[in-house]
């Protein structure tokens, strides 16, 4: 790790003076049962090298075979950002020596990728629209773990040796890189990230792949070079690997402007190079260097023969495509009546789906948002946990707001009720009969007390008599207490102005 | 009673189902053989009499019990040394794997263990299938037992001199220029190298994907129809591995062994004749396309001139796969790993010098040639133009099966040469497969079988060429010519051969 | 064509990881040499207008269904490699990073 003091340009200032040019390459673990080519299981933390079989562990004599259902994915996810999908295409070989490549090549895909040519629209934060052109999506295999061992800090300098495990050799991957991403501007951080955030939620949408960053199921690495003006060509770019979160992709791509603009500003040549995200202190640092010409030697996998997804299994696939995030919010949008700034708070809160299946248990939207936005939200976070991790579901809340408005209970005896849900007493209809949570509906009862109440504070009727409406709080408090809260305080507050004949 | 050994695997057959010989009686008197003389021609590397005998004794056993047998059951079988066997060290002639125990069947073997044929052992090979006369080979070169100082063929020379020594009555080889073919020619015996796609390359050590195929190896045409039907067929881990049943190969023989090809049209390849050809050789084979003519053939002459590029476009398109398929050889997962004898001790330099040490140097040679093939800038050059040279062969095939049934052609252009003879010129010894390339490259199926012996007392080998698919035609003619040949010889051309000094 | 020079050689032995003692770089660039010029010729009849073949039976689609198989014993496995650790297989430093 570089310990070096690093030149650095305040951000504004250098993207007053350069314009950013991104490039995104995003690899996806497909969610197969089995591997690409081969029929070794994929449960993600087995016990080393126990999912493997003769090909996943490059052994002589193994061959590969296509995992049907991963093609279908790769088609899928093809269609969802707008690429054509190839009327033929073939598996090419891309060979380099690497410890946990266990065949010293990877069976990938060259110049006959099975989607091309596509474009994702991403949402940004204040609702602009920015498109991210897609060179390509194409199929290959996922490589083994290593385990540094030895080293002070486990690291690859200094470590004696490496432990390898192959179970992740051979997992589906799909790869999809953007074109060059031009005319972000200062914006470029934000577009980076969201890009990835669009495209993790669409891969779920899919439902293609679990898509958790923080899994290694999906993984970015971005390209950012600057250049003195929209008309210039490019400049030269360096790859960032390791940024393994949404909030890092940001954080990366900032950086990355930041010193590159530090670089030429000192009038010298940015380094063409990989270079690694350090989550520890935010910064990147050298790898070695990328030279654009590895020889990687790509010829046509012999192995195999050609992929030529029919039009007919092509159009198939199309038809079952599930509704896709974006297409889906204007939708909810517009039946929910939620505001875009609204809907964009839930969808930051990760409370899309949860809404949707309170909405579908019964419940209004409205309420809905106002119940996991609100009271679960905090109880999320005090308790640092997701919000559909909460001790409470969907039909339990869509009974809880039944009861309110039903009026068998009230708001402040409804927050009760959740607490004990919460709590695992039970479903919010057992707790208020079992803790005689109903609100007194019968006048009768309510009267008797109001009277009561007002035989105790004569002063405050009078008062209220000659129009003064503020002390009438204290009366339909104490009413409230004296049935220890189990009214509804509109009903007391129509009735006592009616006992009062004001 | 004749030897055991000198049966076919057909008769072998025939006296297991009618209980005249037993299979441990039969496979006894192989691994006696193997113990007499493999000492003096070394064409296994491995014998696993153990294993083969409890095989053998299974299948009497189950026969005892009335059980239903494959026809070969009981009837052993060597295999060479590239095809995986699981529990059984598995070398490709290299010091590379030496002592690695695969842990799994390759799917021809599969069928071979359904099948119940003892297995005698692992025969010797060129390292990684890259030679012509098994010179190359880490565990000593073969001796054709016809003259000890001569090659045996190669890649497969272990297999064909096994054949020709009566070691076994079946093996296994593979083709990726000529490796089953040639041998077989140059030692007197039957090869055949299927249609690409026949026999399922799963458990075969990879040296050109899309050359090799796995075959047989026997000394009669029938042997290698029923071994070819028992091996081949579709299997769903090998993606370039045909759909339909490989079947009718049998019956194809059967058919050419009446002796009648009125009807056949027999086309001899101009290219694959005349200058190179040894005189022996170009005699033999004009002396055979007067048999097929008897036999009611009508004999025609083809042309197919892309053929003289084949043997260019073999050594670049084979190397450039072999590089790529042998990068898996590299001390960390399995096999020779070696440190570097000084600096220090990286992965990449382990692997370095594990292939330094573990590689010979036709291998070394070869991928050398073929990462040098497929490196940037040089792609389209090499291996992008071999390809298409590819198709150039593929279109005078199809031209050519126009004309004719099948084709024909000397199997090789001489004799068995001397040991060291062309160690020194690579070039000189990819000449020997100039007539067995093209098939590999088209797809197509060929076969060698012995059609007589040289002026210098050696055998000769005739090779028949077959469209894709039309493996049974091979059968066919071969069984012909070979029922007219032992006519004229009064025997198999075998007993032709010298006695081997049993130790 | 061109000329493989002894540093050519080396290049190649690099990218395919084999170590060649420097006897062996000699030999290797004069028959390398040779076998390349031979092999040149194809060439001049791979015109543009030829397709290239890479499989000699045209085929596609050849696809397994997404069901999983039983893994390779790990005890046989491991038990074939030069250094095992932990269920791992234990190689030396790697020093490229990737």
């Amino acid at each position: 790790m570089s310990t070096n003091y690093v030149e650095l340009v305040d951000y504004d200032e250098a993207v007053a003076k350069y314009d950013p040019v991104l490039g995104i390459e995003v690899h996806v673990e497909l969610g197969t049962k089995t591997k690409m080519f081969c029929g070794a299981g994929v449960e993600f933390g087995g016990e080393p090298n126990t999912q493997v079989t003769p090909v996943s562990l490059g052994l002589p004599g193994a061959l590969p075979v296509v995992n049907g259902t991963a093609v279908e994915y790769a088609i899928r996810i093809g269609l969802a950002l707008n690429c054509k999908i190839a009327e033929t295409c073939r598996f090419a070989r891309k060979n380099y020596f690497y410890p946990d490549v266990p065949k010293n090549f990877q069976t990938s895909q060259y110049d006959e990728p099975i989607a091309y040519d596509g474009y994702l629209d991403v949402e940004l934060d204040d609702g602009e629209i920015f498109r991210v052109n897609i060179e390509r999506a194409h199929m290959e295999e996922d490589a083994g773990k290593n385990t540094h061992v030895g080293g002070a800090t486990g690291r690859i300098q200094g470590a004696d040796h490496s432990l390898i495990d192959y179970n992740r050799a051979g997992i589906p991957l799909v790869e999809i890189v953007t074109r060059p991403i031009e005319g972000a501007g200062a914006r470029a951080p934000e577009v980076a990230r969201a890009y990835v955030q669009t495209l993790r939620d669409i891969f779920r949408a899919l439902d293609v792949s679990e898509a958790r960053m923080e899994r290694g199921n999906v993984r970015a690495d971005v390209n950012l070079s600057l250049r003195p003006s929209p008309e210039a060509p490019l400049g030269t770019r360096t790859e960032t690997k390791n940024v393994n979160s949404f909030r890092s992709i940001e954080r990366a791509v900032r950086y990355e402007v930041e010193r590159q603009a530090a670089v030429l500003d000192a009038g010298e040549k940015v380094l063409q190079e990989t270079r690694h995200w350090h989550e520890d202190n935010n910064t990147t640092s050298s790898g070695r260097e990328k030279s654009d010409a590895e020889d990687y030697r790509y010829f046509p996998e012999p192995d195999l023969v050609p992929v030529a997804p029919s039009r007919e299994w092509v159009e198939e696939i199309r038809a079952a495509l599930p509704e896709l995030p974006a297409v889906k919010r204007r939708r909810l949008i517009g039946e929910w009546g939620f505001t875009d700034v609204e809907m964009r708070d839930v969808i930051n809160a990760g409370a899309l789906e949860i809404i949707e299946e309170t909405v579908a248990a019964g419940t209004s939207p409205a309420a809905a948002r106002k119940w996991w936005m609100g009271e679960l939200a905090r109880n999320a976070k005090e308790q640092e946990i997701e919000l559909a991790e909460v001790a409470v579901t969907p039909a339990q809340i869509n009974e809880l707001q039944s009861l309110i408005e039903s009026k068998r209970i009230n708001d402040k005896i409804g927050r009760q009720v959740l607490e004990a849900v919460l709590a695992g007493e039970g479903n919010p209809e057992e707790i208020v009969v079992k803790k005689g949570l109903e609100i007194v509906s019968d006048d009768g009862a309510l009267l008797s007390v109001i009277d009561e109440t007002l035989a105790a504070q004569p002063d405050i009727v009078e008062k209220v008599k000659s129009g003064n409406m503020g002390p009438i709080g204290a009366i339909i408090g104490a009413v409230m207490k004296a049935t220890k809260g189990q009214a509804d305080a509109g009903r007391v507050r129509e009735l006592v102005l009616e006992r009062i004949g004001a | 009673m004749t030897d055991i050994i000198r049966l076919s695997a057909a008769q072998l057959a025939e006296k297991l189902r009618a209980g005249e010989l037993t299979s441990v009686q039969v496979t006894q008197a192989y691994l006696d053989r193997i113990a007499a003389v493999d000492e003096s021609i070394n064409s296994f590397i491995v014998v696993t009499a153990e294993d083969a005998l409890a095989t053998a004794a299974e299948v009497d056993r189950l026969r005892g019990e009335g059980a239903q047998l494959h026809p070969l059951a009981g009837v052993p079988i060597a295999i060479k040394d590239v095809v995986v066997t699981d529990g059984v060290q598995t070398t490709a002639g290299s010091k590379m794997l030496e002592g690695w125990i695969p842990p799994y069947d390759a799917t021809l073997v599969e069928k071979i263990k359904e099948a119940k044929l003892p297995i005698l052992g692992k025969t010797n090979m060129d390292e990684f299938a890259m030679g012509s006369s098994t010179e190359h080979s880490a565990y000593g070169k073969t001796l054709n037992p016809w003259d000890l100082d001569r090659i045996p063929g190669g890649s497969g020379g272990g297999s064909a001199a096994a054949l020709a020594a009566f070691e076994a009555p079946l093996a296994i080889g593979t083709d990726t220029g000529g490796s089953i073919r040639q041998p077989g020619a140059v030692t007197g015996t039957v090869g055949v190298k299927p249609t690409y796609g026949s026999v399922s390359r799963y458990g075969l050590i990879a040296m050109a994907s899309s050359l090799d195929q796995a075959g047989p190896v026997t000394r009669t045409v029938m042997d290698s129809a029923l071994l070819h039907e028992l091996i081949g067929g579709h299997d769903p881990k090998d993606s370039t591995s045909l759909p339909e049943p490989q079947t009718g190969y049998v019956a194809a023989a059967e058919q050419g062994a009446t002796g009648d090809l009125k009807g056949v049209r027999v086309g001899i390849v101009k290219e694959l004749s005349g200058e190179g050809y040894q005189d022996g050789v170009q005699d033999r084979f004009d002396e055979s396309v007067e048999l097929l003519r008897a036999a009611g053939a009508e004999i025609v002459e083809v042309s197919c001139p892309s053929f003289e590029h084949a043997l260019a476009a073999y050594y670049l398109i084979m190397p450039a796969e072999a590089s790529s398929n042998l990068a898996k050889f590299d001390g960390m997962r399995f096999g020779l790993r070696v440190e570097p004898s000084e600096g220090p001790v990286t992965a990449e330099r382990v692997m370095a010098a594990t292939r330094g040490a573990g590689f010979g140097d036709e291998v070394k040679r070869r991928i050398i040639i073929g990462t040098y093939a497929l490196s940037s800038g040089y792609y389209d050059a090499y291996y992008g133009s071999a390809q298409k040279v590819r198709t150039l062969i593929q279109r005078d095939f199809n031209a050519a099966f126009e004309k004719a049934d099948v084709l024909i052609s000397p199997t090789a252009p001489t004799t068995a040469f001397k040991f060291g003879e062309k160690l020194d010129d690579p070039l000189a010894m990819y000449l020997n497969d100039v007539a067995t390339i093209p098939a590999n490259l088209a797809g197509v199926p060929g076969m060698s079988l012995p059609n007589g012996v040289s002026d210098d007392g050696m055998p000769v080998g005739f090779q028949i060429l077959a469209p894709i698919r039309e493996d049974a035609r091979m059968y066919r003619i071969g069984a012909a010519l070979e029922a007219a040949l032992e006519k004229k010889w009064g025997g198999p051309i075998l007993a032709q051969a010298p006695e081997l000094e049993a130790k | 064509m061109s000329t493989i020079s002894r540093d050519e050689v080396a290049r190649v032995a690099a990218l395919a990881r084999i170590e060649l003692r420097p006897e062996e770089l000699d030999r290797l660039a004069g028959e390398l040499e040779v076998i390349v010029n031979s092999v040149a010729q194809v060439n001049a009849v791979a015109t543009p207008d030829v397709p290239a073949t890479s499989h000699p039976i045209p085929m596609t689609n050849v696809f397994r269904e997404d069901i999983p198989v039983a893994p390779l014993d790990r005890d046989k496995v491991l038990a074939a490699a030069p250094s095992a650790e932990d269920g791992k297989f234990m190689v030396p430093q790697i020093l490229g990073e990737e």
